[in-house]
């Protein structure tokens, strides 16, 4: 404690930029530290996955089926964490399973952020009437649970992961836009953004390069957090049979194939499911992270 | 206080119809002819075709068919199940009460739990029991329910044998449903072990379902707790020599139920949501399971009026939470 004091003592003498400052807050929630871990390692096996699974993924190895994994009773070190019911090796399943749902969270919170905040912009520039009806329509697309109307929507669309992602990108957009317009119709009224229009800013710049920098930090706490739900809601999808199809190791769709093994082979139910309430945990302690170091209400209590 | 409930019932017209227009276009996005895909039959010839067309009324301008969507929405008709050829309205209200049943018991275990949990986890702030209960509420709100459903049947229904695994009562019991809830049914039919029988099969899907809505309410509740507790009435209370658990019971917790209750309230979206996953896993015949039957059977009425109805009771529930909200809470109604 008295170390973290004193480089407090020692930063505050020299005033320390943006990143500095914001890593000195980030690091003191030490659960934080921990889930950017656990992302950092979650992120390499989503890069390089299948040149470190020990197995292909889709290999079926026909005398190895259902095998369990090595500390129990006939599993062996070839497939450290057993195999599935088509003698696949989950744990070559599992690390090459990470590409997929990182690939959905960063796919899915692209498109929503990119999509929602330049609505949101937009609504917050907007004449009233035209603010309304944008708002009105969020409003719509909030009213159904998010969860099926994604499930509605690739029903219309058609099974697969593209769609699964197209799906939860639309559901989670609102968000986006109510965060925004809400943070730039507070912006609006400060003394920067008109002194900004006096000295005869464009409407364009005065949204992108006056008003948007500073409605970034709700957005990016956000962003992180839909990142979770992305990755939570795409398996959900995968396991109703809506979001990745088979033989796809995605993490959903791997618990929805095991799902009849349940009472015989614990391990190819345990997990998947594991391994997306981990990556799924260490984005929300990140996200709580993020949202103590930039949310300056909290900061300096 | 009028003009605030009357701005708030204005805002819900333009939403309904919204919500009842995306609803209506469903059925004209889906891939392929409408007609076709309605009718069910193979080999349509073209007469056939143009009397199903004038049948389902698609040789009308679109706006009088949406007209008369809504109009037929007002009056209670959202069309027939192709599958069982009944109302989809009657189909959803006599497999609502399974859901019903379901949250509300779901809702009662979260409440039940989260509000405690978060009331000591405020209290103790800083505190071993403080960090325990909150990085349990964090695994609870990130957890997969659908994967926790399937560890809950592994330990309690393949391993300990408790609980039954699907359905909401053992087979062997018939009794008639004047209510629709299984636990009030089993209980006025006086059959022995039926309404034992009923709670069994309940206990699992209730845990899953209120799993996220508990570890909300009791990260709701430790803010709301922290922020009360650092007023000054507190420190009066305090002074004047009131027992801990008067202030935290009755003072603190008093007016930090105010966002744990519209918590609550919001949380239905998240409760129908959660339904379709732990109603498709424990086979619990509901609205859930029901949407997810449709959209496999491709039973596009149902599909349609489904989602139309509980869009509409997501924000009648938002509606009315918004307004008790505001008879609260005055702030909120003078913005």
């Amino acid at each position: 404690m008295s170390e973290t004091m004193s480089v407090e003592a020692t930063q505050a003498t020299e005033r320390p930029g943006r990143l500095r400052e914001f890593w000195f807050y980030f690091r003191e929630n030490r659960g934080a530290v921990i889930g950017l871990w656990v992302f950092v390692v979650f992120a390499f096996l989503a890069l390089f996955g299948p040149w470190i699974a020990p197995h292909d993924p889709t290999a079926q190895f026909r005398d190895a089926t259902l095998q369990p994994p090595f500390w129990q009773e006939g599993g062996n070190w070839t497939y450290p964490l057993g195999t599935d019911p088509l003698g696949r090796d989950m744990l070559s399943r599992l690390i090459v399973g990470a590409r997929y749902s990182f690939f959905v969270g960063v796919v899915v919170v692209s498109i929503a952020a990119s999509g929602g905040i330049l609505i949101g912009l937009l609504a917050g520039f907007a004449p009233k009437w035209a603010d309304n009806i944008i708002m009105r329509i969020m409003d719509i697309i909030l009213a159904f649970p998010s969860l099926l109307l994604a499930l509605v929507l690739v029903a219309i669309l058609g099974p697969s992961l593209t769609n699964a992602m197209i799906a939860i990108a639309i559901v989670l957009q609102p968000h986006y836009v109510r965060l925004t317009r809400a943070s730039v119709l507070s912006e609006k009224q400060k003394d920067y953004v008109t002194s900004a229009r006096v000295a005869g800013a464009g409407l364009v710049r005065l949204m992108f390069v006056t008003v948007l920098p500073n409605c970034l930090a709700p957005i990016i706490v956000q962003a992180a957090l839909s990142f979770s739900t992305a990755i939570l809601d795409a398996a959900a999808l995968g396991f109703l049979g809506m979001g990745a199809q088979p033989p796809t190791p995605e993490w959903g769709t791997m618990l929805a194939e095991a799902r009849e093994f349940i009472l015989r082979a614990w391990w190819v139910v345990t997990f998947p499911g594991l391994a997306i309430l981990v990556t799924v945990l260490a984005i929300n302690l990140m996200g709580d992270g993020l949202r103590d170091a930039l949310d300056p209400k909290l900061k300096r209590s | 206080m009028l003009n605030y409930v009357l701005s708030r019932l204005l805002t819900f017209v333009p939403t309904f119809i919204g919500v009842t227009l995306i609803s209506f276009a469903f059925i004209r996005v889906l891939p392929g002819d409408p007609i076709i895909v309605m009718a069910g039959e193979r080999g349509l010839t073209q007469e056939r075709y143009a009397e199903l067309e004038q049948q389902f009324g698609f040789d009308r301008p679109i706006v009088v068919q949406f007209w008369e969507y809504l109009t037929g929405v007002l009056h209670g008709d959202l069309g027939n199940s192709f599958v069982t050829k009944k109302p989809v309205w009657d189909e959803f209200f006599a497999l609502f009460p399974a859901t019903l049943e379901l949250s509300i018991c779901a809702m009662i275990f979260a409440v039940a739990l989260g509000l405690p949990a978060g009331v000591i986890a405020a209290v103790n702030r800083g505190k071993l029991y403080d960090r325990t209960l909150m990085s349990t509420a964090l695994v609870g709100y990130s957890m997969p329910i659908f994967w926790w459903a399937l560890l809950l049947i592994i330990v309690f229904s393949g391993n300990l044998q408790w609980t039954p695994v699907s359905g909401r009562i053992d087979l062997i019991y018939y009794f008639p449903d004047p209510t629709g809830f299984m636990l009030i049914d089993s209980l006025a039919s006086g059959q022995k072990g039926a309404f034992a029988s009923a709670v069994r099969h309940l206990i699992l899907p209730t845990i899953v379902l209120g799993t996220i809505p508990l570890a909300v309410i009791a990260r709701q509740t430790r803010s709301a707790m922290l922020e009360v507790l650092g007023e000054d009435y507190i420190r009066t209370a305090r002074a004047k020599g009131l027992s801990p658990g008067r202030i935290n019971g009755i003072h603190a917790l008093r007016n930090a139920l105010i966002p744990v209750i519209t918590v609550i309230g919001l949380s239905v979206g998240t409760l129908l949501a959660g339904a379709i996953l732990t109603e498709t896993i424990f086979s619990w015949p509901g609205i859930g399971k029901w949407m997810v039957d449709s959209i496999f059977r491709r039973d596009y009425p149902v599909v349609q009026g489904g989602l139309l109805l509980i869009a509409v009771m997501v924000m009648v529930v938002n509606l009315t939470v918004d307004m008790l909200y505001g008879v609260i809470n005055p702030k909120i109604r003078k913005r």
